[in-house]
C-alpha cells in the first residue's frame, strides 16, 4: 500500500511587492509524480532550492498543492477535514535544532504534540517514555533542552514525533546543522526507528553519504524528479549527479575514476569492502 | 549586572515548598500581599514571622533571597525619599524646603518595609516554582477569563515559549556582538548617542533572527497538531494534594488572624 | 605571525561551572600558511579562533601578532581584528543593512577610511568573491544562500585583513555552494597571498585545501603538522570522535588486502594514482 502518493503536483510561491500589484511567482514544483510505499527507508537529494522541502511541507499538509494532489494515507491533503488527521500519521522534523523544541524540558517537549492531541495523561507518560527509549533520549529527560548537544536535539524532536504514533516521518534536512558526530546519531536512530517500529522514514538531504542504506532515492533538481531507484542505480550514473553538482562519496568516486582509466571495476561501488574485494 | 536579579530565577531544592501546587503557592502570595496592605503597626510582627517560616521552609539560603533586593534598591531609595519628604504633616525636622513630618517617617517606614517584604514574598514564590509550573498555574487559575475572552492559553503558551527562547537569544546576542567587533565595530567607547547608534547592527540582526524563529516554531508547532487551548491534555496535570490543602488552612487562617487584629485592635 | 605562548582560557573562573576551554596552547601560524583546525564540537575551536584576534582574553599566557603582545598595554585591538579577519559561522545572521554594498561597507567604515576608500575597498573584495554586480543594491536578506555567504565574506575582507579565518564556511550550504566557497577561499589565498585558517567537520574539506592541521581535543592541542601526516593518526582521531578521510580508509584497507598502495593518499586523485601505480607493479610481476 503506498502511504503518500503524489499526483502533477505543481506549488508557486507568490511574493507580492508593494510597488506592484502583479506578484512575483518562484514554480517551486513543477509536476511531481511519485508513490512511496509503506515500511520504506525513503531519501530525497538534492541542492538548495530544487524544491525538497516544499515537497516535506506538502506531505505534511503545511501546504496544499497549487494544481495536482497528494495523498497521505489516503487522504487528501486539500480536504481540510482531514487536516490534523495527516499531520498526526505524517510528523514533521525540521533543519533547525533549536526552533522546533517547545517545551523547557525535554520529556514535556516530547508530551507536545500527544498534548495537542488530547490524550489522557497516563497515556502520554507512555508515549513519551516509549518515543525517549526509541531515540535513546531516556537519560536526558529532566534536562533543559539548552544542554543538549545539536545530535541530542534532533532526537528529541524525532521522539516529539513519534509520541504521536505517526505511519510515517518526513525530515527536513536534519542534519544540515549537526557536526559529524550528530549526524551520526540522527541516522542510525533513524534506520532502527524503520526497522524496528516499521515506520516509513522520509529523509530530504544533501549529504550523499546518508542515502547509500536508503531502500529508495529520489533526486530532485529545479522542482522535478529528475532520478528514482535503489541507491546502487543511482550511484551508477555517476555523471549525472556531478552535472547536478550532488556529491558523490568518495569510494564510489574513486572506483569511477579507476574505471574510466580502464581498471576494471563493477560500478557502482557502495562501500570500502567491496571496492577491496574487486581489486584484490 | 542580569545575574544579580534573583526574582524569576528557580532555585532546585526539594522543600515543602517546592512541592506545593503553583496554585497554591500564586494564592498564598496573594494573600500575603493583600496581608501587607491590611496590617497597619503591630500586624506587621505577625507578617515578618510568616515570611521568616515560609523562607525557612524554602530552604532556599537567605543571602541568595537578600541578593535578589539589590534590583530593587534604586526603587527603595526613591520612593521611602518621596513619602519621606512630600507627606503634609506635623513638621520634625526642616531645612530650606526639604521637612521632614511624623507622618511622612511614618508611610515612608511603612512603604519601604512593604515594598521589600513584597519582593520576598514574589521571589519566594518563583524560586521555588518552575516557569513551566508557574505558567501552568497560572493558566488554571486565570482559566474563569476565558469566559469573557481573554485569551488565557495564548498568554500562558507565550510566557512558556519566551522563557524557553531568553537563553537562546540571550546568547545569539553575544554571538552576532562578537562578529560585528571582528567587523570593526566599537561598542566601548563614544557618546551615549554614538553608543546607541553603536547598536543598531546588534539590533537588527537579532529581530530577523528573532522572527526567523518565531516562523519556524510556528510551523514545527502546527506541525504537531497544535490548534489552540482547546480539546488540548496535560502530560503533568495540576492536582491538589493534602499537603495543599494544609497550605490553604495556613494561609487563611493567617489572613483571618490579620483582618481580627486590625479590626478589633486597630494594629 | 600569531603566536600563541602557553595560552589557557577558562569560563567563569571562581565559579562551580569552571571549565577550560582552552588549556596551555602554544602554537605558531605563519605567514602565507593554509592551517586547518578540526576538533569534536566543545574543543575549544571557537574559543582559539577568538583568542587569534582578541576577541577573548587568555586567562594566562601570551598572544603575539608580529610580535607585538596584543594584550600588552596600548595595543590597538580593534585595529589588530582588521588584520586578523574573523569569519563567524553563518555570518549572514549579521547583515543589518537596506543594500549589500551598504553592509560590506560597514567594516572599512569603521575603520575611519576616506569615503572613497571605503567604496573602493567594497567593491574590490565584493568582485574578489564573486558577488554579480547587478545585485549590489539588493537587500542581502532577499539573495540565495550561497550568495548571503559571499557577501558576508566580503564584508570581512574589506577590511584587508591579512589572516582570514573561517569557523565552518560552508556549514548548512548544499554540496555545490560549499565547493563555490571553498574554492573562493582557495583562490584568495593562492591569489592575494592571504593566510587563511579554516576551522571545519568535513575532512574531506581539510584533506583537499588545507597544508598544516591543528587537531584539538578537550581543551589541548594534540597533534599540529602536515595534513598529511596528521591524517595517518587515523585511528588517535577516531577516539576523539574525529575522522580520517573516507580515503584513507580506503587506502589502508587495500595495503591490508596486499595492494602496495601508498596510505598517505588523502585525496581522491591522489589515491587514484596510487592504485593504478600499485596495480601496475602488482602485473609486472
Amino acid at each position: 500500500m503506498s502511504i503518500v502518493r503524489t499526483e502533477k503536483l505543481h506549488y508557486d510561491y507568490l511574493k507580492y511587492r508593494e510597488e506592484s500589484e502583479e506578484p512575483e511567482i518562484t514554480h517551486a514544483l513543477k509536476g511531481i509524480d511519485l508513490e512511496i510505499e509503506a515500511g520504506m527507508f525513503i531519501a530525497v537529494a538534492g541542492n538548495n532550492g530544487c524544491g525538497k522541502s516544499t515537497l516535506a511541507r506538502h506531505i505534511d499538509a503545511l501546504l496544499t498543492p497549487t494544481e495536482g494532489s497528494v495523498w497521505v494515507c489516503g487522504m487528501d491533503t486539500k480536504d481540510q477535514g482531514h487536516i490534523w488527521d495527516i499531520r498526526q500519521r505524517a510528523g514533521l522534523v525540521f533543519q533547525n535544532p533549536d526552533n522546533q523544541i517547545i517545551a523547557s524540558v525535554v520529556e514535556e517537549d516530547a508530551a507536545f504534540g500527544p498534548e495537542n492531541l488530547g490524550v489522557p495523561s497516563e497515556e502520554i507518560w507512555k508515549r513519551v517514555d516509549e518515543a525517549l527509549a526509541m531515540t535513546g533520549m531516556t537519560a536526558y529527560r529532566s534536562m533543559s533542552p539548552n544542554r543538549l548537544s545539536g545530535g541530542q536535539k534532533q532526537r528529541l524532536a524525532i521522539s516529539g514525533v513519534m509520541a504521536m504514533k505517526p505511519e510515517c516521518i518526513v525530515l527536513d534536512e536534519p542534519t544540515a546543522m549537526l557536526d559529524p558526530k550528530g549526524r551520526r546519531e540522527v541516522i542510525s536512530a533513524l534506520g532502527a526507528l524503520n526497522k524496528e517500529q516499521g515506520v516509513t522514514v522520509i529523509l530530504i538531504t544533501h549529504y550523499m553519504d546518508e542515502i547509500v542504506n536508503a531502500d529508495k532515492v529520489f533526486v530532485m533538481e529545479d522542482g522535478l524528479v529528475r532520478m528514482s531507484g535503489t541507491p546502487r542505480e543511482i550511484f551508477a550514473r555517476t555523471d549525472e549527479l556531478k552535472a547536478i553538482g550532488l556529491d558523490i562519496p568518495q569510494v564510489t568516486l574513486l572506483a569511477h575514476e579507476l574505471a574510466l582509466e580502464g581498471v576494471e571495476v563493477k560500478e557502482p561501488v557502495l562501500t570500502i569492502d567491496e571496492l577491496v574485494e574487486q581489486l584484490c | 549586572m542580569l545575574k544579580d536579579i534573583t526574582l524569576g530565577q528557580y532555585y532546585p531544592s526539594a522543600s515543602a515548598l517546592h512541592a506545593l501546587d503553583p496554585r497554591t503557592k500564586l494564592v498564598g502570595t496573594l494573600v500575603f500581599m493583600v496581608s501587607l496592605f491590611i496590617v497597619n503597626s503591630f500586624g506587621y510582627a505577625l507578617c515578618t514571622a510568616f515570611l521568616i517560616c515560609m523562607i525557612i521552609a524554602s530552604r532556599v539560603p537567605f543571602l541568595y533571597m537578600v541578593k535578589g533586593l539589590k534590583a530593587i534598591f534604586v526603587l527603595l531609595v526613591f520612593t521611602a525619599a518621596l513619602n519621606l519628604f512630600l507627606t503634609a504633616g506635623e513638621p520634625i525636622w526642616q531645612f530650606g524646603i526639604l521637612k521632614i513630618s511624623k507622618e511622612g517617617l511614618n508611610t515612608a517606614v511603612s512603604m519601604a518595609v512593604r515594598l521589600v517584604y513584597l519582593v520576598l514574598g514574589a521571589s519566594l514564590m518563583t524560586l521555588t516554582t518552575t516557569p513551566n509550573k508557574l505558567t501552568d498555574g497560572l493558566e488554571s487559575l486565570l482559566g474563569p477569563l476565558t469566559k469573557i475572552k481573554v485569551p488565557v492559553h495564548e498568554i500562558a503558551m507565550m510566557m512558556s515559549i519566551a522563557l524557553r527562547f531568553i537563553p537562546i537569544l540571550t546568547e545569539e546576542t553575544d554571538r552576532i556582538m562578537k562578529a560585528q567587533m571582528a567587523r570593526g565595530a566599537d561598542f566601548e567607547s563614544g557618546k551615549l548617542m554614538q553608543r546607541i547608534k553603536a547598536l543598531i547592527p546588534v539590533l537588527v540582526p537579532m529581530f530577523v533572527a528573532a522572527f526567523r524563529r518565531a516562523n519556524d516554531l510556528a510551523l514545527a508547532m502546527e506541525a504537531r497538531c497544535y490548534r489552540g487551548g482547546a480539546g488540548r491534555t496535560h502530560m503533568k496535570p495540576l492536582k491538589y494534594t493534602q499537603r495543599d490543602i494544609a497550605a490553604y488552612i495556613v494561609m487563611f487562617a493567617y489572613l483571618g488572624v490579620i483582618i481580627f487584629l486590625r479590626v478589633v485592635f486597630g494594629w | 605571525m600569531i603566536r600563541l605562548e602557553s595560552v589557557t582560557y577558562t569560563y567563569d573562573p571562581k565559579t562551580v561551572y569552571k571549565s577550560d576551554a582552552v588549556k596551555n596552547i602554544s602554537l605558531e601560524i605563519d605567514k602565507n600558511e593554509y592551517a586547518g583546525i578540526i576538533g569534536h564540537t566543545g574543543s575549544g575551536k571557537s574559543t582559539l579562533v577568538q583568542l587569534f584576534n582578541g576577541l577573548m582574553k587568555p586567562s594566562s599566557g601570551h598572544v603575539f601578532y608580529d610580535e607585538k603582545d596584543i594584550w600588552g598595554e596600548g595595543y590597538d585591538r580593534r585595529a589588530l581584528r582588521s588584520h586578523v579577519g574573523l569569519v563567524f559561522q553563518y555570518p549572514e545572521h549579521q547583515f543589518f543593512e537596506a543594500t549589500v554594498f551598504e553592509d560590506v561597507c560597514f567594516g572599512p567604515k569603521n575603520l575611519k577610511l576616506s569615503e572613497e576608500e571605503v567604496k573602493n575597498r567594497a567593491v574590490r573584495s565584493l568582485k574578489d568573491t564573486g558577488v554579480p554586480e547587478s545585485i549590489f543594491f539588493k537587500s542581502p536578506f532577499e539573495i540565495s544562500g550561497g550568495l548571503k555567504r559571499r557577501v558576508a565574506i566580503a564584508g570581512v575582507l574589506a577590511m584587508e585583513p591579512e589572516v582570514l579565518i573561517l569557523d565552518e564556511p560552508a556549514a548548512g550550504l548544499d554540496p555545490k555552494g560549499k565547493r563555490e566557497i571553498l574554492g573562493l577561499i582557495s583562490d584568495l589565498h593562492k591569489k592575494r597571498g592571504i593566510t587563511v585558517i579554516l576551522v571545519s567537520h568535513s575532512m574531506e574539506d581539510i584533506a583537499e585545501y588545507t597544508d598544516r592541521l591543528i587537531v584539538l581535543n578537550k581543551g589541548e592541542k594534540v597533534f599540529d603538522g602536515s595534513t598529511r601526516e596528521v591524517f595517518l593518526h587515523y585511528k588517535e582521531l577516531e577516539k576523539m570522535s574525529l575522522a580520517a578521510p573516507q580515503v584513507t580508509y580506503i587506502m589502508h584497507a587495500l595495503k591490508e588486502k596486499g595492494l602496495d598502495t601508498d596510505v598517505s593518499a588523502i585525496t581522491v586523485e591522489e589515491a587514484k594514482r596510487s592504485v593504478l601505480e600499485a596495480l601496475r607493479r602488482c602485473c609486472r610481476c
